[in-house]
């Protein structure tokens, strides 16, 4: 593929519009303190997470991490529940007992998300594995950061997902840090795809912040998972803009340099694409405060949601801890 | 009842419920049978662990099971037991039975992060939204020399963990019963044989059935003392009782089947009509489930008890290799005869 239609384009847009302002807001109303579960916020790597599930189905796996929020909403979650949870609510999606880390609305295939770096890889392969064993032709899209690419169960789910030729597509968002421990300190080599390679997946390497390329790459991805060929790995070189953890940039606690911030920062994958797109003449400037406008009512509609949903009560703590 | 009876070898089954026209099974043709069945019955259930499909065969357990279903339902898989044991949860998480397999329960540590980590925790982490229906057996070695990465037990490590279930069955019947439950029950169930156990033979139906996870079973009924024994140590106590009756003892066995969910009312009910009780493990006693049930005896039934809880478990140290430190490591019936003796003030 290598043709992408208006609105293709628009719906990316979009997307990306939906993970921002989801989170921006977090960023506005985390002060409070009523919000109290560590968010792990994915401003900046928009790009990889819309440009992957405008090509996933909604039978489709997705499984993610501790910076999920991105994932999750791309996919198609549903935003209330969302919300809900942030806030320890009885109507979130984990009934208060998951919270930022541990998202899931199973109807969209997001099957949960694990706060264990190196968590994710396994249980998407065995989702992958799943759907292959019953001749279903679904796709499990992995998310996993640079960091989790170390840990040894993310070396033994490639190994497995290549041995079965499983219907898995790994998405390694390189964000360069790891909490604050630079690549360069963690990884002999950048190219992480390298050790995808070696296990005979086919890879792809190249930024993460044009959502245009991560789409016709994560097409290739697809359209090569779909035809029964077994695995594929992107990696996507992308940037983190706050910390690791929380509403705040770490840059003044001295986790990485201002400059390097910066010069990402206006790479914006959000931004960038909105310009183009206003520039291509494939949209407006009023279309887009349009669409903007259309997803904050959502926002707010769930905040409302959240925050007059109930706390759940005591009885609940010994409930789910068995099926 | 024949399905409760526990018989110490394949000569005392013939001459009892044989006799009646029962049919005996050995403990790994019950494991066996269950999982052919529950294989044959069940197309999302799979079999997966390294070296199933190899001539031994998991010491005889899944003997013939790969060539019969092939290698997408009992899978040979590479030595990766943290990774896998992650992707046999994803699947499940997806509404497969996976039954991961460990030739040894020493490689359980190995997966430690995604039995812990991951299974245990999905169905609360997701609001009781995605359960994870995995079962993980695995096999505790002893003798010949195993030494202290082949034989341990370590079903007590995995004990204080919320959202698992583990299983210790003692009898054929258990081991069929317990196995098909287990693949049944919609939670990770940490299913834990005793390599000893495999050539006990007992009376095991043709049929399926199931033998509910929480609920212990009294093996021998006594007034003196109770005898809760686990797994391997079920058949010593018996031994033990066999001692004790020349003496005047009575002593009571419960085997508590599982020790997650513990069946808490099965064992107090025994404490306190004999008002004494031995704990025995086939692991060590420092901050494992001897010490556990002996704190909910001490909590519960505290003015029931006549003498003071006992345990009878390995010493703190690792499992030697020599034949003779070994005699000396592994207690039996013996000590738990010793302990009733002491315990009944005899």
């Amino acid at each position: 593929m290598s043709e992408i239609d208006k609105a293709a384009k628009l719906h990316l847009l979009e997307l990306m519009l939906r993970a921002r302002l989801f989170e921006e807001k977090i960023v506005a109303v985390y002060p409070a303190q009523d919000m109290k579960t560590p968010v792990h916020l994915y401003i900046g790597q928009e790009a990889v997470a819309a440009g992957v599930c405008a090509h996933l189905r909604r039978e489709d796996y997705v499984f993610s991490t501790h910076r999920n929020h991105g994932h999750l909403l791309c996919k198609g979650a549903d935003l209330k529940p969302i919300v809900a949870e942030l806030y320890g609510r009885a109507t979130g999606c984990s009934k208060g007992k998951g919270g930022s880390m541990h998202f899931v609305d199973e109807k969209v295939g997001c099957m949960g998300t694990t706060a264990i770096v190196g968590g994710s890889a396994p249980l998407g392969v065995g989702a992958a594995l799943a759907a292959k064993l019953r001749g279903e032709n679904r796709v499990s899209a992995i998310f996993f950061g640079d960091g989790a690419s170390d840990e040894g169960t993310t070396y033994e789910s490639l190994s497995f997902a290549s041995l079965r030729k499983l219907p898995a597509l790994f998405v390694c968002e390189n964000n360069f840090y790891a909490t604050s421990s630079k690549q360069s300190a963690r990884q002999p080599c950048a190219e992480i795809y390298k050790r995808a390679e070696a296990l005979c997946i086919p890879a792809e390497h190249m930024e993460g912040n044009d959502v245009e390329a991560v789409y016709f790459a994560a097409s290739r991805a697809v359209e090569h998972i779909r035809s029964g060929k077994g695995p594929y790995f992107l990696q996507f070189d992308t940037y983190r803009w706050k910390g690791h953890v929380g509403p705040d940039c770490d840059y003044q606690k001295g986790c990485r340099p201002k400059e390097e911030l910066d010069e990402w920062m206006k790479r914006c994958p959000v931004s960038k694409y909105e310009a183009k797109l206003i520039s291509e003449k494939v949209t407006t400037f009023a279309s887009v405060e349009k669409i903007r406008a259309g997803i904050m009512e959502g926002v707010e509609a769930a905040w409302a949601f959240a925050k007059q949903s109930p706390y759940p009560g005591p009885e609940e703590i010994l409930r789910d801890v068995y099926k | 009842m024949p399905w409760t009876k526990v018989l110490i070898d394949k000569s005392e089954f013939e001459n009892t419920l044989g006799r009646e026209g029962l049919r005996g099974l050995t403990y790994r043709a019950a494991l066996l049978e269950a999982q052919t069945q529950l294989l044959e019955s069940d197309k999302s259930v799979f079999l997966l662990g390294e070296g199933i499909d190899d001539p031994g065969g998991v010491f005889g357990s899944t003997l013939g099971l790969a060539a019969k279903f092939g290698p997408d339902r009992v899978m040979d898989i590479p030595i990766a037991e943290n990774g896998l044991t992650g992707i046999a949860a994803g699947a499940a998480i997806c509404g497969m039975h996976p039954v991961f397999i460990h030739m040894r329960m020493d490689f359980l540590p190995m997966s430690m992060d995604q039995l812990v980590n991951h299974a245990a925790k999905w169905n609360y982490m997701t609001g009781g939204r995605l359960n994870v229906p995995l079962v993980v057996r695995s096999i505790v070695g002893r003798g010949w020399g195993s030494a202290a990465q082949h034989s341990q037990a370590l079903h007590g490590l995995f004990a204080g963990i919320p959202g698992l279930k583990i299983a210790v069955p003692s009898t054929p019947y258990d081991a069929k019963g317990m196995m098909i439950a287990a693949v049944r029950d919609g939670n990770p169930v940490l299913f834990c044989e005793h390599r000893w156990l495999y050539d006990f033979v007992g009376y095991v139906p043709e049929e399926m059935y199931e033998v509910p996870l929480g609920e212990a079973v009294t093996r021998r009924k006594g007034r003196d003392v109770t005898i809760v024994a686990l797994s391997l140590m079920v058949y010593e106590a018996i031994k033990a009782c066999r001692l004790l009756e020349k003496e005047g003892i009575d002593a009571e066995i419960i085997d508590p089947r599982t020790i997650r969910p513990l069946d808490e009312e099965t064992i107090l009910e025994s404490v306190s009509r004999t008002g004494r009780a031995i704990i025995a493990d086939t692991a060590g006693k420092t901050g494992g489930v001897s010490g556990e049930i002996a704190a909910v005896i001490a909590e519960k039934a505290f003015d029931k008890l006549k003498a003071p809880v006992m345990r009878i478990g390995l010493p703190d140290a690792p499992t030697p290799a020599s034949p003779e430190l070994e005699k000396v490591y592994y207690p039996g019936a013996n000590e738990i005869a010793a302990a009733a003796r002491k315990l009944c003030g005899k």
